[in-house]
């Protein structure tokens, strides 16, 4: 994985340093709060229900076990002995103590970590692919891509005050685990004519207005990657609406003025920006490529398992999928426990992850926008003793995209923007489909809980969604239907009128039961709901 | 009744106003009548509250309840881990948010 | 505390009355035009050569358009004074000069050390921009 050179590490040295002054002028009285919020935000502190919370970033979700091993450190000596991993691959603490950030982003700074731009008007930390590297389908690894960019956005002088936040994901392969078009820009890496480079979707987002990004430009070379995103940047900068803020993401802009004019305003400053020497040459990103280079896998390895051990024949059948070298595998340890918090994990599990990754997995590991970890390169012999280890922990659940692998939400549980709970919401489904066997029998599920508008639960994203709102001060559940952050991206339907707490969970239950009675051989939920429209589901659930 | 409340600047601590100073505990809060503002503006002046607002609340026989969940969580903690909550040995003190 | 900072040579403000860009074309005999963030810094692009000064508004710091009015101006080739007025911090001073601006009449004065630690703070730049020091990748790659 990536290292910091010395240009890197000054970098995030002085960001200590000077939000470590920035801090003291808070606290002695220069600043006021109007003045050191978006200061404290672009390092990625909020003043959240509880306390002030902390997003660390961790750059297209990739991790080395050393510094897995400071997000402990940091849970357990600045936080409450536990950290939340998000649908953005970062990890946010929640009970932050504003004369500890500075020296909290210190540590991070010392294992080359930073929460630079984790939230503000900016460009936050670019999403990727938790497979990056170990799949065999993906055209590229898009991670070297990925960390030029991750250069490219920090401190841009330019795109630091823009109308909204803005979020880049970027995968390279057909299979899309990243939500790529959901994003204010989605890349693919594609080939063209031999070529890689990449393909360009701007305008998506969840939030409270939906929407599936266009593509705005088929192919770009990587020699002039960098050009054509300033180009979309410095559009949306200046005609990106500032007037409202619900309406001031750049998929606001792309749809207002239309794909095509937005292309075409993009394809007129692009050429300009070509001119002016912007792009770093190609050596530079084939230097970071060298930091990605392939560990060094064994060779002659066996691809037998023994599943012998039934509970681990299910945990392998769930929770491994196929990697590229022989005789490796990629481990999903699910953080979803039945009745547990969807992506909190204690320090001592933060600690065991890291471990099992430094000795099983080439010293690194990723998190997902599902609130998983994975460990990307574990030998198939391995998988047994690394399966027992995750199990004495509580970290073996079996359960990748079934019912109860949940995104959720902090809510109104820590979140001061939220409307309702979600993690109670997600606890109370996880227990009622608690039994393995039903959710194996349901088969592929995302279902997806945000507590409130703005979407960070990907609810419009789920094949069930639920969306919290406040209905005169009580916590109220709408239920979406068809929803998809994968290839075959789609949004939601809303049934129709919102349930209770207790309501939400018997309403998710008749429509499992709707897809049950109508599924055909093969059909997973989303299928079969396309298939057979609302109406049976509305049905069920209003009768 | 209207009560005070707010962030420790330093600390981040959820914080009421007693009438004196400032408490973790709700039920220390006293009405504030329409001087909220006022003492709000003051006190953060000194730095010893950040972001503070009025919120409205009913005071009876069992202490003092916001008359907003939000509040509710605010003044208890998170009713997931009831363990961090100003309530530790209380199972059934998430009840009283809802 | 300071009112006024300049990068250029001299440093002394020019007192020179602004326009507004609407205005500028049809007064032949402006030098100084005042862009504010919802104006388009291209339309002053044909008249550069009589300009000596540009003042670029901020209105609120968060509203960012004055950044990419700056570099459009440079870009263009435009050397006069660029200036960052209004509601402008030292903690927003580093990003302007990267963008093209010179001199910076903020609203409320600045401590003259903070002013030194904001231009000095930053080691690298990751971006090729406006100010002359090579990017990171470029110093690199020798």
């Amino acid at each position: 994985m990536y290292q910091y050179d010395k240009y890197d590490q000054a970098m995030v040295d002085a960001r200590v340093a000077e939000f470590r002054d920035q801090t003291e002028r808070r606290l002695s009285g220069q600043l006021s709060e109007a003045q050191f919020r978006p200061l404290r935000l672009m390092n990625g502190l909020y003043l959240q229900l509880h306390a002030y919370m902390l997003r660390v970033a961790v750059p297209y979700g990739t991790l080395s076990s050393k510094q897995m091993k400071m997000l402990a450190h940091i849970a357990r000596k600045y936080d409450r002995d536990y950290g939340h991993f998000t649908t953005r691959q970062n990890i946010q603490y929640n009970w932050i103590k504003l004369a500890d950030a500075p020296d909290i982003l210190a540590d991070l700074a010392s294992v080359e970590m930073h929460a630079i731009q984790t939230s503000g008007n900016c460009i936050r930390n670019i999403s990727s692919d938790q497979y990056a590297g170990a799949s065999a389908e993906e055209i590229a690894d898009p991670r070297p891509l990925s960390e030029l960019l991750r250069q490219w956005s920090s401190f841009h002088p330019e795109f630091t005050y823009l109308p909204r936040k803005f979020k880049i994901a970027v995968i390279a392969s057909a299979t899309d685990r990243a939500a790529m078009r959901l994003h204010d820009i989605g890349i693919e890496l594609v080939k063209k004519d031999g070529e890689i480079g990449a393909r360009v979707f701007v305008g998506g987002g969840m939030g409270r207005t939906p929407m599936i990004a266009p593509e705005i430009r088929d192919f770009v070379p990587f020699s002039e990657v960098v050009s054509y995103l300033e180009a979309c940047l410095r559009v949306y900068n200046r005609y990106g609406r500032r007037d409202n803020k619900y309406k001031a993401r750049i998929k606001i802009l792309v749809h207002e003025m239309g794909a095509d004019e937005y292309r075409r305003q993009v394809e007129e400053e692009f050429a300009h920006m070509k001119t002016l020497g912007l792009d770093p040459p190609v050596a530079e990103l084939e230097r970071i490529a060298e930091h990605f280079a392939p560990p060094p896998y064994e060779t002659g390895l066996s691809d037998e398992i023994d599943l012998s051990d039934r509970d681990f024949a299910a945990w392998v059948g769930s929770q491994v999928a196929a990697h590229k070298a022989p005789g490796y595998a990629i481990v999903n340890i699910s953080l979803k426990p039945i009745g547990g918090i969807p992506g909190d994990a204690s320090s001592a599990q933060i600690d065991l992850i890291a471990d099992l990754a430094a000795k099983y997995s080439f010293d690194e590991l990723r998190v997902t926008h599902a609130q998983n970890i994975v460990l990307a390169h574990v030998k198939k012999a391995d998988l047994y003793a690394l399966w027992k280890a995750l199990e004495e922990a509580d970290l073996g659940t079996a359960n990748l995209d079934l019912i109860s692998d949940i995104i959720a939400c902090p809510g109104l549980d820590y979140c001061s923007l939220a409307n309702a709970r979600s993690i109670p919401v997600a606890q109370k489904i996880a227990q009622r489909f608690a039994d393995i066997d039903r959710q194996k029998e349901l088969g592929e599920l995302k279902l997806k809980i945000s507590g409130c508008i703005n979407a960070c639960g990907h609810h419009h994203a789920g094949n069930i969604g639920i969306l919290g709102v406040d209905r005169k001060g009580v916590e109220n559940y709408q239920l979406l239907l068809g929803g998809s952050g994968a290839e075959d991206v789609s949004l939601g339907q809303i049934t129709g009128p919102g349930f209770d707490e207790n309501g939400i969970v018997d309403a998710v239950e008749k429509a499992t039961n709707v897809y049950l009675a109508n599924r055909t051989e093969g059909e997973r939920f989303v299928d079969t709901f396309r298939r057979i429209g609302m109406a049976p589901f509305k049905e069920a659930l209003y009768a | 009744m209207n009560i005070l409340t707010g962030n420790d600047l330093a600390t981040g601590d959820v914080i009421w106003w007693t009438g004196e100073g400032w408490s973790i505990h709700v039920d220390d809060a006293v009405d504030v009548g329409d001087k909220g503002a006022e003492i709000a503006q003051a006190e953060t002046a000194a730095r010893r509250v950040n972001e503070a607002y009025v919120v409205d609340a009913e005071k009876d026989e069992n202490g003092v309840r916001p008359a907003h969940i939000k509040e509710r969580i605010r003044a208890l903690g998170p009713t997931v881990r009831l363990d961090l909550s100003l309530k530790p040995a209380d199972p059934t003190a998430g009840n009283w948010v809802i | 505390m300071l009112e006024f900072y300049s990068l250029r040579d001299g440093g002394d403000a020019a007192e020179l009355p602004a326009v507004t860009l609407e205005s500028f074309a049809g007064q032949s005999n402006a030098t100084a035009v005042r862009i504010e963030p919802g104006e388009d810094a291209r339309e002053l692009l044909p008249f550069l050569d009589r300009v000596a000064l540009v003042e670029v508004n901020f209105p609120v710091f968060g509203d960012g358009r004055g950044y990419s009015a700056a570099r459009i101006l440079r870009e263009a080739g435009y050397a006069g004074e660029l200036r960052a007025v209004g509601d402008v911090a030292v903690d927003q001073l580093s990003h302007m000069m990267r963008c093209g601006f010179d001199s910076f009449a903020p609203d409320k004065p600045l401590d003259p050390k903070l002013i030194e630690e904001a231009f000095s703070r930053f080691p690298g730049r990751y971006q090729k921009t406006i100010d002359p020091r090579p990017a990171v990748w470029a110093q690199r790659h020798g």
